[in-house]
């Protein structure tokens, strides 16, 4: 069985099971001249933790841009549980959504991003607790005990008084994680989280992440070089290259016999 | 020669007139540059246009032209009437809430795109964004040049003594006259202009000190004199305030 017939038949049907949470239906991105993604077909289901692999500029994190809302495709469509999340139904037709329809579709994703992002202006545990209380109406003191929670599951429960100008990269991520959870997303898109870190701060988030994929069932979207850590927590590699996936299926057969000749090559290169 | 008397009945309430002249215009530019700054940067291009069109058209026109028309030609056409001062004060606001509108856009143009990225990611409405994430992080960024701004403005506040506010330079127009005495008259007005700047530098430099604690960034020491500066201590990369 080829792998692409194997990814096309997923999509094929995107209704039939009613376990997919994200689906992608022939999804077009172009920056100028370049087509970043070309009509990409697949889907993710509820519960599952995929990794995106695949050389740089294969359009590995645009998926997740896209899922975001950071970006907006040329074509095609994207759906997030019943819903679509590009689109809406008006009159019948499928037509671009808009604010209100993205933010009521959106308030499901989470995304921890690999430049942290964290708010400068706020400490640590105002970073966590703002959006809880202005965009999902909790009070403040709900907020700010499921944000000492989080906090603690990070590690950083003692820092919440903090500027993040005034902690380490790796701790910054581990809050940026704390402030996605906050939100208790059912999907947490990661992207290359752990690429702007110290080598040695690296195994700390690492930690956080494999901890809350064994722990919860949050859907988890992942895009990183961590092979090691992909192999740990996915359910589902995806190969990507030049905008398509070329092969897809379980980490450890991914990771020992790839059947894609470009895999092998990519997988040998950083492994 | 200057008396004291002449000194206590015209020159000092002058100073105040200017200082009311000062805070009444700057408070009311303050009031238009936020608003106007941030629809200059609006998703919708007629909002966009209908900003920028202020910002060009008060821009470059003349405060004290614009002053006279507003003095002179308004209260015939729509037969009101008010205080000059009322005159000087709308029309040095309305010019520089214009330039003011330009700080703020840029300001806020410079909070890194991956912050409003990180409250896109987190559901926050448009406005939120704004209130919550890139006003309060663009604010520090913004007092430097709303201090050199509110000095322009000091200094252009003399411009009202041509529509006979008794301002500061009014006085000294008025003595000078009299007793035909320049040097010394437009020595002290120079002086005066001059410490009335210094004092509101000085305020400036602690509001964004103040500013600057509580996004975050580690305030930069300075002496009574410490005038030269970084402009800007927000990482482009990270975007996040480096400690210095």
């Amino acid at each position: 069985m080829s792998a692409d017939s194997s990814t096309s038949q997923e999509i094929a049907n995107p209704a039939v099971d009613g376990s997919e949470l994200i689906r992608f239906d022939k999804v077009v991105k172009r920056y100028g001249s370049n087509t970043v993604l070309d009509e990409l077909d697949f889907s993710v289901a509820s519960g599952k933790h995929v990794t995106l692999i695949g050389p740089s500029g294969s359009g590995k994190t645009t998926i997740l841009r896209l899922l975001m809302t950071l970006v907006k495709p040329d074509e095609g469509t994207i759906g997030v549980g019943d819903r679509y999340l590009t689109h809406e139904e008006r009159g019948g037709r499928l037509v671009p959504a808009g604010e209100k329809h993205v933010r009521e579709v959106r308030k499901n994703i989470g995304m921890v991003f690999q430049q942290f992002n964290l708010f400068p202006n706020m400490k640590v545990l105002r970073n966590v607790t703002e959006a809880p209380v202005s965009v999902l109406g909790l009070s403040k003191d709900e907020a700010e005990a499921r944000a000492r929670e989080l906090l603690d599951l990070v590690g950083l429960g003692d820092r919440c008084d903090a500027y993040p100008s005034q902690l380490s990269g790796g701790q910054q991520q581990r809050v940026a994680i704390a402030r996605a959870l906050a939100m208790r997303p059912q999907v947490l898109l990661l992207d290359e989280v752990t690429s702007a870190l110290d080598p040695e701060l690296v195994a700390g988030v690492l930690d956080v992440l494999r901890d809350i994929a064994h722990t919860t069932d949050i859907t988890m979207l992942c895009v990183t070089h961590e092979m090691s850590f992909a192999r740990d927590i996915s359910d589902q590699v995806l190969m990507f290259d030049a905008g398509r996936v070329i092969e897809s299926g379980p980490p450890e057969q991914i990771f020992t016999e790839p059947e894609h000749e470009r895999t092998r090559e990519f997988l040998g290169a950083v492994l | 020669m200057m008396s004291s008397e002449f000194l206590g009945n015209w020159f000092l309430p002058g100073l105040w007139i200017t200082l009311q002249v000062t805070f009444l215009s700057a408070a009311l530019a303050f009031v238009i540059a936020f608003p106007i700054g941030v629809l200059r940067t609006h998703r919708l291009w007629i909002v966009r246009f209908l900003a920028g069109a202020y910002f060009e058209i008060f821009r470059s026109t003349s405060s004290l032209v614009f002053m006279y028309w507003i003095a002179f030609t308004v209260p015939p056409v729509f037969n009101i009437s008010f205080q000059p001062m009322f005159a000087g004060v709308l029309a040095l606001g309305i010019t520089y809430g214009a330039y003011a509108s330009e700080i703020v856009r840029g300001a806020l143009a410079a909070v890194p795109p991956a912050q409003r990225e990180a409250g896109i990611a987190l559901n926050f409405t448009p406005f939120q964004r704004l209130r919550r994430i890139e006003l309060p992080q663009a604010w520090p960024e913004m007092i430097p040049p709303f201090n050199n701004l509110l000095i322009e403005l000091l200094k252009g506040t003399s411009l009202v003594s041509l529509i006979a506010v008794a301002d500061m330079t009014f006085a000294g127009d008025l003595l000078r006259l009299v007793t035909n005495d320049s040097a010394p008259i437009y020595t002290l007005l120079l002086v005066l202009y001059f410490v009335l700047a210094f004092v509101l530098t000085r305020g400036m430099r602690l509001l964004e000190r103040h500013a600057k604690k509580r996004v975050g960034q580690a305030p930069e020491k300075t002496g009574l004199f410490g005038g030269v500066r970084a402009t800007s201590s927000i990482d482009a990369v990270t975007g996040t305030g480096g400690a210095k």
